[in-house]
């Protein structure tokens, strides 16, 4: 099967700083990949390059084999990518409605109305808001505007930065079935970055671990919620030790 | 009567102002540039009117048309050639270039139509209706309702239109509006279009009041001012900082001494940034930076 999205040996500066250090990674359709690490390590800068955002110095984007790199952000939405960006980007003076179908706006066929349906039913606590002025909503009920906004665009694929970014545990759990049923209900493809790493590897199929703008692990969720550094560093459980005590001399095994 | 006579003249120069002022703040809102040269395509866009009407002779409703196509063309234009490059430059050097453009295109119009000032021939030139003592110009009528039916059009534009909606999208948010697939630079160069339009409009009307000449798009810093009191950025806001100057400046013509009916703008923005620095409809919410 070919990957819907393949980034190779991509390098994105921010002016003379390089964020990411050549990334390559692979989305396959119908399947949830997740990007995991700290602060820093280049997670929202990869989404930013291939939504045409940022524009790579080095390396190749392909979506649906043909290459995006360095494109406008409106033409790869064209393409039926939607991004989710991070701290939910919503228009905060449009009516919950209006946001919706600006959603649509690279649409003309006439399923919008069905589809403005859909996100209310999968957005229940948004449909008594209709009318309300995006800016007035609460973060969780933004960050869903945001997800249903992208959505509306009908995308193939979905990149979703950091949607448990500032909610409340039941609301993270509540946003991490909607990624999941979006998934299976509507297939939608997603690359779905977090630092929330148990929520994430929780729904996701296969992971990517990044630290300081490199990938540096790679493997399908089961076998990487597994992996003792993951747990270590990223799950935050503890090893004993023989003695009882933690182990702090232990290093990361790519370092 | 004296001073309701004030008032209506005050009125009608006052919806020239706003929309001016309604230009300025078009702009500002979607792509966070002022336009100095706005009250120079209003002049630009007098001029245009009066070839197609009185050199070409043609008759009222086909002249105006094709002015304010031709208008928002070249205001399409200007995007697309001097500003989309600027993208990314200090804000200090977009406002040099719009202060250049001003420059150029009274130059240009000097060049085209000579300095000498000019008399737009309208339907509506010349008539008066009285009521009793009160005398209206035909002309101040016509800036008036054509002040209102413009500012409605617009108001419907931006509630009801997918367009409109779009622009407003991408001035309350760029980056959303980019990853919905959202023409952000294209919609940049609609704004343009559309606050020529608007400025054309107020030149067409103001021409038979005021003779056209390359200089009178100086008004343009007058209603600036008026955009500044009605709190950047609000549209209804410039309408009424517009009607504010432009009765003020009336009253004190007549009741202060000579000298105040210019400064009166500016002395109204000096007092508004003392009580109220964000304008009489301060936008809500303040951007995050």
């Amino acid at each position: 099967m070919d990957a819907l999205l393949e980034l190779q040996n991509v390098e994105t500066y921010y002016g003379p700083i390089m964020a990411i250090r050549g990334v390559s990674l692979k989305v396959f359709p119908q399947q949830i990949v997740s990007v995991l690490g700290a602060n820093g390590a280049g997670k929202t800068t990869v989404l930013k390059t291939i939504s045409g955002a940022m524009d790579p110095r080095k390396g190749s984007v392909r979506f649906g084999g043909d290459a995006i790199t360095a494109r406008d952000p409106d033409q790869v939405a064209r393409l039926g990518i939607a991004h989710v960006p991070e701290g939910r980007e919503v228009f905060p003076f449009l009516s919950v409605d209006e946001n919706l179908r600006m959603g649509a706006f690279t649409r003309r066929d006439s399923g919008v109305r069905g589809d403005l349906d859909l996100v209310y039913d999968y957005f229940p606590s948004l449909a008594g808001q209709r009318k309300l002025a995006a800016g007035f909503l609460s973060g969780g009920q933004q960050q869903m505007l945001a997800i249903g906004r992208a959505l509306m665009l009908r995308p193939k694929l979905m990149l979703l930065d950091e949607p448990s970014l500032g909610l409340s545990p039941r609301l993270v759990h509540e946003i991490a079935e909607i990624i999941q049923r979006l998934n299976t209900e509507q297939k939608v493809t997603m690359l779905l970055v977090e630092q929330n790493a148990k929520m994430a590897l929780e729904i996701s199929h296969f992971g990517y671990v990044m630290e300081v703008g490199r990938v540096v692990m790679q493997d399908s969720c089961e076998r990487l919620k597994s992996a003792t550094d993951i747990q270590e560093f990223y799950l935050g459980m503890k090893d004993e030790g023989v003695r009882g005590r933690r182990r702090w001399k232990v290093r990361k095994t790519w370092r | 009567m004296e001073i309701l006579q004030l008032l209506i003249s005050g009125i009608s120069q006052g919806c020239v102002y706003g929309m001016i002022a309604l230009g300025f703040v078009l702009i500002y809102k979607a792509t966070e540039m002022v336009n100095f040269a706005q009250g120079d395509l209003m002049m630009f866009g007098a001029f245009i009117s009066f070839t197609f009407l009185n050199l070409l002779g043609w008759p009222f409703i086909p002249g105006v048309l094709a002015t304010l196509g031709l208008m928002a063309a070249l205001g399409v234009l200007i995007e697309r050639v001097l500003l989309r490059p600027m993208i990314g430059e200090p804000p200090f050097a977009v406002l040099m270039l719009t202060i250049g453009l001003g420059f150029m295109l009274r130059a240009l119009a000097g060049a085209i139509w000579g300095n000498k000032p000019r008399a737009l021939a309208t339907p509506f030139s010349g008539g008066v209706i009285r009521f009793g003592e009160l005398v209206i110009g035909y002309e101040n009528l016509a800036i008036v309702a054509g002040t209102a039916i413009l500012c409605g059009l617009i108001f419907l534009f931006f509630r009801y239109t997918r367009l409109g909606i779009a622009m407003q999208a991408a001035s309350q948010n760029q980056l959303a509006a980019f990853y919905v697939g959202i023409p952000v630079k294209r919609i940049f160069a609609l704004v343009w279009g559309l606050s020529a339009i608007i400025a054309a409009t107020a030149g067409i009307l103001v021409a038979p009041v005021s003779l056209i000449d390359p200089l009178m798009g100086s008004v343009g810093i007058k209603a600036f001012a008026a955009a500044i009191v009605g709190g950047f950025g609000s549209l209804p806001g410039a309408l009424l900082g517009g009607l504010i100057v432009g009765i003020a400046e009336q009253f004190a013509g007549l009741y202060l001494p000579a000298g105040f009916a210019d400064t009166s703008a500016y002395l109204i923005l000096l007092l508004m940034l003392f009580v109220r620095p964000e304008g009489i409809f301060a936008t809500l919410q303040r951007k995050k930076v």
